[in-house]
Formats: structure tokens, C-alpha cells, sequence
């Protein structure tokens, strides 16, 4: 039995003898990625757990457990957390680390040292971000979009909360320059661009984004510090400045990282939709240039999130007209999707239900989106429930389910181990039953006039709160049991076979579950497309001592 | 460590080989990670000239105003050292690559020396601004002073910008005294030098930021010139 991942490992500095050291140490991109997931879902329960604290605030009208200031913070370390923490880097630095070069037959990522770095410079960002917490005036109460003037003005300490998004984003910039020299130097040979998974090129299309849209908010935030610290008038109106011009430069980011949530948890999809069709998938290259298109035309629609904040009324039209257009790639990845399960052999197992199930909490996410593209619609729902139930409907319900669907799909990859299917369907239904039970209400609340980041709302709100309160609860019982489940089998379950799917991608033709050390013992020659099946069965098969085609 | 790069290879289904590029020592991956890198420098610097762009735009007049003020003499005579600077620079790449490490590592000095003479001119100008008053959370810029709003932006702006540049100067300086204990201790030659590579382009990507810098602040005030402190 040759040694795998989790006995041996390549470290930055010498090779400690502790455990633990070697993996504080490690540069290994498999190891790196499991680090990363255990920092970011420890973040990821900490903003839940103030999303229900905010909840249990919600439940009935007036102040119960806290006053509207401590609730201006409750939701800024929300968003702060899941945002910059959790969601943005969140698949590509765990998926994107530990299968991706899998998928395209590289030992390691290009700088592995570099992503050794990363790690430890997203870790730094994560401590200044807490240190917030208990410096000064405690957390920032501006929201997670830091507008000014307010956050020019607050006391409370939003200089950290923005040193601390700085240095998380630069994490991200090294991320996504690794990730595209790895893909362009060291995909194994053959494998021309239209011979990846489309996971891999929703990760490439992410990485240009990370790489060109995160310097402008990095700037922005600098700037902002700049002029919080050195009394420079450049947002504050008070001092000259335009709270506007912070409103275009934070959004030319942040548009575009919506996106890089999204494209690579749409690699996801288009990785477990043709695996459990047992199908090729339908309209590869619409996928792949789908995904670059995205990303390009999404660095065109910042405006939409400026309707309200004063643009001329032909700035307003071209924005929205531009961010109809983003609909068009988006639909041909649904449209590819389907048209790949149709006819397929479809297999139900649980990274399959989740894929499934963000069908429906996506589009309908997506919908909603388009409706608030209108600029009349949104001078409406602006800065109401709508919306908030509008963006977790994407986000949750898109990427965050679609990560949790790739967490299933790749756990036996990973840990060479099988979860309990039966238990592992129980928590889906519990997550998908309870999301929809939170988040749907919202859309009623939000279209009757129910303003977000209140703390306080009228009595005739209180019924779609309440909905939503148990819903919450349905909700989070559901992560805590899939976790839960998770845990059991890395510890308790069966070990698998390296390819449990019988899916077609190189990071399933490994020689052993989990992978070697160095991946590939050997790289194949890639000339085939990367999901070929025959009468629901893979094409391509390797003998995996020599790694040569024996089919 | 033993990440030594074997090099490996594929065999297709006709039997042909093909060689497999690995991540050790890949001279054009660690060329096109520095490429990369530099065009988020380029991003950042974008975005600042995009908002010194909107503000001149906004108050015209109060940019010259204050524009006119910048000591030009000063900045100018920066401009010339930084650009023989990119040229000593270069030079040194070129003497690498041709082997003589000794004409490089006496041009990266050279290179050194420039940059510390930038600093301290900036210095001075920096100085010679204070004591007319104009200086972050001083005096002129203060909130309460009667600068007008657009000159007041203006200086803010230069503070922050030229101050990130000389941040820019100062990190080159040591990337350039680092490259010169890696080539003493013989992990950078003629045959292994993508760290001179890498560092030559960043100190290109830093002078070619001035290049724009210079001329927004200096010169758009030098036609009603009344000279500079
Ligand atoms: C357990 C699931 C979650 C619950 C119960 C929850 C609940 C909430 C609540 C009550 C708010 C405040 C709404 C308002 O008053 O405006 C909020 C805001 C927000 N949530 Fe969540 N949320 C959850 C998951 C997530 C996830 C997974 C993300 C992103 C990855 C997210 C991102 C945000 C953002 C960005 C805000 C806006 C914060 C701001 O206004 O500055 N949430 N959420
Ligand atoms: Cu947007």
C-alpha cells in the first residue's frame, strides 16, 4: 500500500518531525486545501450563529436581546465574515487547491510555496478582522460594504475592518495568479483549453477576476484608510470629497466578485450534472466560454447597485441594459445543464440532489435578480427584504449549496472514505426545506415595504419573521447534521474505491484513495474530452501503473 | 528537500513522448506569475488615476492652481534619475544574461544608488511642502483651513499617490539588495536568473508609474507658472 497525502507531506522550512508542524508547514496544494476548509467553516458557524442571534432578535417587533447599534454590528460581522471570509475565497481556495491541479494533472500548483504564503497571509487577514472585535469601539456597524460618508465618521473601528479586508484581498490576488500560471504551464500533455473540466475553467475565469478586479477595491480600501487616518477629503463630502466615487470604485469589485462566487460553484455543476447523467455533457465550449463571458461582461454592470445613489438617468439605462445581458451566458449554462440530464441515466446520490436542489434555489435567485435589474423595480425594492432574500437565494442557495454539493461529491476523493448516503439525504432535505422556509417569506416582507437592516419593524412583518425564525432553525440543524455526517464518515466510513462515481475527469484516475503524495504517479497523455461515456459508462480507462489508455 | 524535478514523461496511444512541464524551475511560469502580478499593480494604480481623473474634471481650475505650486525643477530632475535608473537596470539584465555577473551586480548597484537619490530629493521636496503648510493633517489641508475643496483634493491625492510610489522605491531597494545576496551566494546566474528577470520588470512597471505620475501633478499647472517653492 503506497503512502498517501495524509502520511507524507512537502513543507516550506526543513520538515518539522511533529504532525502538526508538518502541517502548518505543508505546501502540499491537497493539504492546503483542507486547511483552508477548516479555518473557513469555523468562520462560516460564527456568522451563523449572528445570523440567529439577528433572527431571535427579528422574532417580534421592538428590541429584545439588542439595542439597533449592537445590531448594526451583528450584521456587519455577518456580511464581513461571509463575504470576504468565507464565500469569496471559499471554493477556490479549497476546491480550487485540492482538485483542480488533480483535474489537469499537475503535481502541484505552480508556486507552492507562494500558496503556502497565501494561506498564511488569508490567516493574518482573518486575525485582524477579529482583532476588530475588541479594539476601540468594538466591530465596524457600516455594513459590509463600508459606504461613506458613515464609515468615514463612525467610531467604531472600521479602520481594521478595512486593513483586514486589504490583506484578505491580497490573499485572493496571489490565489488567482497561481491558479492561471498553473493552468496555463502545467495542465499534463494534450490537454489542449478545450480538453479541461469545466470546473477548471470556472476556476480560470475566477482567477482573472480575482487577479484584475481585487487591486480596485484594494486601492479603494486604501484610500479609505488613508483618508479615515490622514483627514484626506477624498469621500467625505464634508472635506470635498464623493461618497459616490466610492460607491463606483467598491462595486467595479464587487459586481465582479459575485461572479467570482459563482463561476467556479458552476463548475461544480457542470462537473456532477454529466458525472450522475453518465452523460457527455451537453455544449461544452458554450459552458467554458459561457463562464468567460461572465466574467467579462460583469465587470460592465457595477451600476446596478447605484440606481439610488444618483447616476444620470442614461448611465441608469445602459447599466441596466448591460446587466440584462448577463442573463444570456447564465441561461445557457441552465440550458446545457438540463439538456445534459435529459435522457440520462440519472443516478440520485447526494452531491446529484444538492446539484438538483441549487437548480431551483438558483434560478429562482436569478429571477429575482432580474427583476430588481429594473431600475423602476429597484427604486421599489432597494434596500428591502426583497433584496436580502434576493441575494441569499444566490448565494446560499447558489454557491454555498453548490459548495456543499462539491463537498460531497469530492469527500471520497479527499478522505478515501464514504459518508452515510441514507443520513447524508436526511440533511439535504432538512438544509433545502428550512432554506426556503427562511429566505421565501422575505420576498412578501420585502415586496410590502419591510426595509433590511432594521432591528425594529412594524407588527404587520411579524408573521414572515416568525416563518423565517423556524425556518432558521430547521436550516441550521440541517448544516450542523450534515456536518455531523461528514464527520462520521472521515472517521467511521467505509473506504472507497478511487473512483466511486465512475465519473471521467483525471482527478478520479488516481491509483489510490486519497491521492499519493504527488498526485499522478505517473501523467497520462490527455487526447480525449474530458467526460466520454458509452451506454452510462466511462470510456476511458487507464492501467494506473503505466497511466496508458487500456480501453 | 527533494522537490528536484525528474523530468517525466507521457507516452500517447501511438507511442510518442511528450516531456511534462513541472512547477520546479519553470522559467516562463515564474515570468508570467511576475506579468501577472504586475498588472494588478497596474489595476491599482488605474483606479487612483481614475479618481484624480474625476476630481480634475471636477474642480479644473483649482488642479492648475495647485499643480502650479509643485516644485517641477524637483520632480523633473526625479524624472531623469528614475528613468537612467530603468536604463542601469536593464543593463544589468543584459550583463547577466551574458554572463558577466560582475558588470550586473555593479549595475543593480548603480540602480540602488539611484533610487536612494530619488528618495532623498522626494525628501526634500516633501519638506519644502510642509513648511509652506501643505502637508497631510496640517495647516493648509486641514478641513477648517480656506483651500479651496479642489486643491485641497489635489494634495491629498499626491500625498497618497507619490507616497505609495516612494513606498513602491523603497520595497525595489530591498528586492534589489536581496537579488544581490542571492547572486553573492550563487542561487542567482547567467543560467538561473528569473529573480533579476523578475525584479528588472518591477522596477520597469515602477519608473513607467511615474512616467505617468510626473505629468499629471507637475506639469498640467506649468503654463501659468510662477515657479515652485
Ligand atoms: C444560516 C444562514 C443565514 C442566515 C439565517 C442569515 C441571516 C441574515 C440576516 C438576518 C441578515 C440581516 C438582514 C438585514 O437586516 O438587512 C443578513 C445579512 C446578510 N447576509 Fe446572511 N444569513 C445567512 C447566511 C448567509 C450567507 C451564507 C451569506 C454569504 C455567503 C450571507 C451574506 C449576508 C450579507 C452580505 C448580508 C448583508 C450584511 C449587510 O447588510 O451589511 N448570509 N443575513
Ligand atoms: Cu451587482
Amino acid at each position: 500500500m503506497s503512502k498517501t497525502y495524509f502520511d507524507e507531506t512537502h513543507c516550506a522550512i526543513g520538515h518539522p518531525k511533529s504532525t502538526f508542524m508538518q502541517w502548518m508547514l505543508t505546501i502540499d496544494h491537497k493539504r492546503i486545501g483542507i486547511m483552508y476548509a477548516a479555518v473557513m467553516f469555523v468562520f462560516f458557524f460564527v456568522a451563523v450563529f449572528t445570523a440567529f442571534a439577528m433572527r431571535l432578535e427579528l422574532f417580534a417587533p421592538g428590541g429584545q436581546y439588542m439595542d439597533g447599534d449592537t445590531f448594526n454590528q451583528a450584521f456587519t460581522l455577518h456580511g464581513v465574515i461571509m463575504i470576504f471570509l468565507f464565500i469569496i475565497p471559499g471554493i477556490p481556495a479549497i476546491f480550487g487547491n485540492i482538485v483542480m491541479p488533480l483535474m489537469i494533472g499537475a503535481k502541484d500548483v505552480s508556486f507552492p510555496r507562494l500558496n503556502w504564503f497565501t494561506f498564511w497571509l488569508y490567516i493574518a487577514g482573518c486575525c485582524i478582522a477579529l482583532a476588530s472585535l475588541f479594539i476601540g469601539e468594538g466591530v465596524a456597524d457600516t455594513g459590509w460594504t463600508f459606504y461613506a460618508p458613515y464609515s468615514m465618521n463612525t467610531g467604531t473601528n472600521v479602520i481594521m475592518a478595512l486593513v483586514a479586508a486589504f490583506v484578505l484581498g491580497f490573499a485572493s490576488i496571489l490565489t488567482g495568479l497561481n491558479f492561471l500560471v498553473t493552468i496555463h504551464r502545467l495542465r499534463a500533455p494534450g490537454m489542449t483549453f478545450f480538453k479541461m473540466p469545466l470546473f477548471v475553467w470556472g476556476i480560470y475565469a475566477t482567477a482573472w477576476i480575482q487577479l484584475l478586479a481585487t487591486p480596485v477595491v484594494g486601492i479603494t480600501l486604501v484610500l479609505a484608510i488613508l483618508e479615515k487616518y490622514f483627514g484626506i477629503g477624498i469621500f467625505d463630502p464634508a472635506k470635498g470629497g464623493d461618497p459616490v466615487l466610492f460607491q463606483h470604485l467598491f462595486w467595479i469589485y464587487s459586481h465582479p466578485a459575485v461572479y467570482l462566487m459563482i463561476l467556479p460553484a458552476f463548475g461544480i455543476m457542470s462537473e456532477i450534472i454529466p458525472t450522475f447523467s453518465r452523460k457527455e455533457v451537453f455544449g461544452y465550449r458554450t459552458i467554458a466560454l459561457s463562464s468567460a463571458s461572465i466574467a467579462g461582461i460583469g465587470y460592465l454592470v457595477w451600476g446596478h447597485h447605484l440606481y439610488t445613489s444618483g447616476m444620470s438617468d442614461i448611465a441608469k439605462t445602459v447599466f441596466s441594459f448591460l446587466t440584462f445581458f448577463v442573463a444570456i451566458p447564465t441561461g445557457v449554462k441552465f440550458y446545457d445543464w438540463v439538456a445534459t440530464m435529459y435522457q440520462g441515466k440519472i443516478v440520485l446520490s447526494t452531491p446529484m440532489i444538492w446539484a438538483l436542489g441549487t437548480i431551483i434555489t438558483f434560478a429562482i435567485g436569478g429571477i429575482t435578480g432580474i427583476t430588481i435589474t429594473m431600475i423602476g423595480m429597484d427604486v421599489h425594492l432597494q434596500d428591502t427584504y426583497y433584496t436580502v432574500a434576493h441575494f441569499h437565494y444566490a448565494i446560499l442557495g447558489g454557491v454555498v449549496f453548490l459548495m456543499f454539493a462539491g463537498m460531497h461529491y469530492w469527500f471520497p476523493l479527499i478522505t478515501g472514505k464514504m459518508y452515510n448516503e441514507t443520513k447524508a439525504k436526511i440533511a439535504f432535505y432538512l438544509n433545502f426545506i428550512g432554506f426556503n422556509l427562511l429566505w421565501f417569506p422575505m420576498f412578501i416582507a420585502g415586496y410590502y415595504g419591510m426595509p433590511r437592516r432594521y432591528f425594529d419593524y412594524l407588527p404587520e412583518f411579524q408573521i414572515y419573521h416568525q416563518i423565517s425564525f423556524i425556518g432558521a432553525v430547521i436550516f441550521i440543524t440541517g448544516l450542523i447534521y450534515m456536518f455531523w455526517v461528514f464527520f462520521k464518515g472521515w472517521t467511521k466510513g467505509e473506504p472507497t474505491t478511487p473512483n466511486p462515481w465512475h465519473a471521467t475527469t483525471l482527478e478520479w484516475h488516481l491509483p489510490t484513495s486519497p491521492p499519493p503524495l504527488d498526485n499522478h504517479s505517473k501523467v497520462p497523455y490527455v487526447d480525449f474530452d474530458p467526460y466520454e461515456y458509452k451506454h452510462g459508462e466511462p470510456v476511458v480507462k487507464f492501467n494506473y501503473e503505466t497511466m496508458q489508455r487500456i480501453d | 528537500m527533494g522537490h528536484e524535478y525528474v523530468p517525466e514523461i507521457a507516452i500517447d496511444r501511438d507511442g510518442n513522448q511528450h516531456e511534462v512541464q513541472g512547477w520546479q524551475g519553470d522559467f516562463y511560469g515564474g515570468k508570467l506569475g511576475f506579468w501577472l502580478f504586475m498588472l494588478t499593480e497596474v489595476m491599482m494604480f488605474g483606479a487612483m488615476f481614475l479618481a484624480l481623473a474625476y476630481y480634475n474634471t471636477l474642480h479644473p481650475q483649482d488642479f492648475l492652481d495647485a499643480s502650479a505650486s509643485l516644485n517641477r525643477l524637483l520632480g523633473g530632475t526625479n524624472t531623469v534619475i528614475l528613468l537612467v535608473s530603468a536604463l542601469t537596470m536593464g543593463l544589468g539584465l543584459l550583463r547577466m544574461r551574458a554572463g558577466d555577473v560582475k558588470g550586473a551586480k555593479l549595475m543593480i548597484w548603480a540602480t540602488i544608488i539611484l533610487a536612494v537619490a530619488f528618495l532623498v530629493i522626494k525628501g526634500f521636496e516633501w519638506t519644502a511642502e510642509y513648511h509652506h503648510g501643505i502637508f497631510l493633517m496640517h495647516d493648509k489641508l486641514l478641513p477648517e483651513s480656506s483651500l479651496p475643496f479642489g486643491q485641497k483634493l489635489f494634495f491629498g491625492l499626491y500625498f497618497s499617490m507619490t507616497g505609495l510610489h516612494g513606498f513602491h522605491i523603497i520595497i525595489g531597494i530591498g528586492l534589489m539588495l536581496w537579488l544581490l545576496k542571492r547572486i553573492n551566494a550563487g542561487k542567482v546566474s547567467p543560467e538561473h536568473h528569473i529573480l533579476h528577470w523578475n525584479i528588472a520588470l518591477y522596477w520597469d512597471i515602477v519608473h513607467l508609474i511615474w512616467v505617468f505620475v510626473f505629468p499629471y501633478y507637475y506639469m498640467i499647472g506649468a503654463g501659468g507658472a510662477t515657479g515652485g517653492h
